[in-house]
């Protein structure tokens, strides 16, 4: 028979479940929002139909552009720009992504109390420090360059 | 009916090289698609094909990549790279994405389990993260024919570990090093398959911890979910259980393609033409995959997705060496 020392600890089980929840809406919205966009419900930013075209003086249709030159075509911003144009049928498809993407800061700043109770100081530093590379990688500080 | 199709190692031999065709021709139409000139904007291909043959593609991968023991990301990347008309830029995001999925889905069912174990989760994503965000501004600063040849040196590198590194069900640890003991790297887990509790720790966690920023700045750069490369290093150089290495690895993708992904996200690197389709079919795929699992015989599903992987490796570098455009 399994001994309580095989269980999960609190924190493990913590970050399961909030991981679980966040999962299944974040997939709900996912599709959702993808259903919204194909059925035309409502306007999207870069017209659906287009994206399987080739511009005039291009020699590739949109979507074998380089990101950096399909924004730049379709006038898109970067960074969390993407939120000023979330009402729109494309777009609004990135809440759900972004969602997923943000899960794990979550989870992570669920479980810094536990481990500050259990008094588990170098994890406590570890989460704060995952979290801190996390939100830097969200922020849209960072560019890229090279185009 | 598919279980017991999948038996027969000359079978899969056969439905390997029937699918390796398609990809071929789905490639074929993409570039004629591309080269009819000059080309009217009403006489390109609908919108609505690629996500559909997308959405087939990824599902047979979800069910590939259960079998084959490997994550969604890995086959995703090479093949839908190589022979869909979309940019490597918007692949690798959405190879994130997919493989970030997966790793959600099965991430709460191998914590409570106790198999995933955030003990040794944690100091390592926190590597591994770091160094993706690198990886994934590296990658999308690189041209595209530059990134092929370095993904497809990558995809025949991991083939050659898929088809010759040895796995350790319970590696031997002697002593768990300084930096496991202070960060109290071990714990119990129940092994059914033996009936017993089975106590592991780790060793070597510095020379891991050095590997995982490698592995960090691959994923990141190639958009690949890293569990060929998380796996070896967790069991046989750290020495975790197989078990505790392959759910952690899991587990540990959420994290480090989290950090890459939304890099890609604030560049403008992803297009939900192409996440939605791969990621629900892939999905649906594994769920398949997982129920056929119990009865298909996994050694010649492993050697059909090496096969595969071959193929869209070699595709890759050729692809980026400009001989098979």
């Amino acid at each position: 028979m399994a001994n309580d020392k095989t269980k999960a600890s609190e924190e493990q089980i913590v970050y399961a479940n909030i991981l679980n929840k966040g999962m299944w809406s974040g997939l709900a919205l996912l599709i959702i929002t993808f259903i919204i966009y194909i059925s035309g419900a409502l306007p999207s930013h870069v017209p659906i139909e287009e994206l399987s075209k080739t511009p005039p003086g291009s020699d590739v249709p949109y979507w074998s552009m380089r990101a950096h030159d399909f924004n730049q075509a379709f006038n898109i911003p970067t960074g969390w720009g993407w939120t000023a144009l979330a009402g729109k049928g494309d777009y609004l498809n990135f809440v759900g992504i972004a969602w997923l993407a943000g899960l794990t800061i979550l989870c992570y700043s669920a479980i810094i109390p536990i481990l500050l109770r259990k008094k588990e100081t170098p994890y406590v530093l570890i989460a704060i420090a995952e979290i801190a590379v996390l939100v830097l990688a969200a922020s849209g500080i960072l560019k890229v360059g090279g185009h | 009916m598919l279980a017991k199709t999948l038996r027969s190692p000359k079978t899969v031999l056969f439905l390997s090289i029937v699918f390796c065709l398609t990809l071929v021709a789905v490639s074929t139409f993409a570039s004629t698609a591309e080269s009819v000139a000059p080309p009217p904007a009403n006489q390109d291909v609908a919108w609505w094909v690629w996500p559909l043959v997308l959405f087939v593609v990824t599902f047979v991968l979800g069910i590939l990549a259960v079998l084959g023991g490997v994550g969604g990301g890995v086959l995703f990347v090479p093949i839908v790279g190589g022979f869909f008309p979309f940019n490597i830029d918007f692949v690798r995001g959405a190879g994130l994405l997919v493989a970030l999925a997966g790793a959600l889905a099965a991430g709460p069912g191998l914590l409570k389990r106790n198999l995933a174990s955030l003990r040794l989760a944690l100091p390592v994503a926190l590597i591994a993260s770091a160094a993706a965000i690198g990886g994934a501004m590296i990658g999308l600063a690189l041209k595209p024919n530059v990134v092929n040849i370095l993904l497809g040196a990558t995809i025949l590198f991991i083939v050659i570990i898929m088809a010759t590194a040895k796995k350790s069900d319970f590696p031997n640890v002697p002593k768990p090093d300084n930096i496991a003991q202070s960060l109290g790297i071990m714990g119990i887990y129940r092994e059914e398959s033996i009936g017993k509790d089975v106590e592991w720790t780790v060793h070597k966690t510095p020379q891991g911890l050095l590997l995982f920023i490698v592995i960090g700045i691959m994923a990141g750069m190639f958009g690949l979910g890293a569990g060929w490369a998380n796996v070896p290093v967790l069991n046989l150089l750290m020495g975790a259980p197989l078990k505790i290495s392959v759910a952690t690895s899991k587990f540990l993708l959420s994290i480090t393609d989290t950090s890459a992904a939304w890099v890609y996200l604030n560049q403008g690197a992803v297009l939900p033409m192409i996440v939605v389709p791969s990621i629900v079919g892939i999905m649906l795929g594994s769920m398949v995959g997982v129920k056929i699992l119990a009865k298909a015989k996994p050694k010649a599903i492993k050697w059909m997705v090496i096969g595969l992987l071959l193929f869209a490796g070699l595709r890759a570098l050729l692809k980026g060496l400009e001989i098979w455009k």
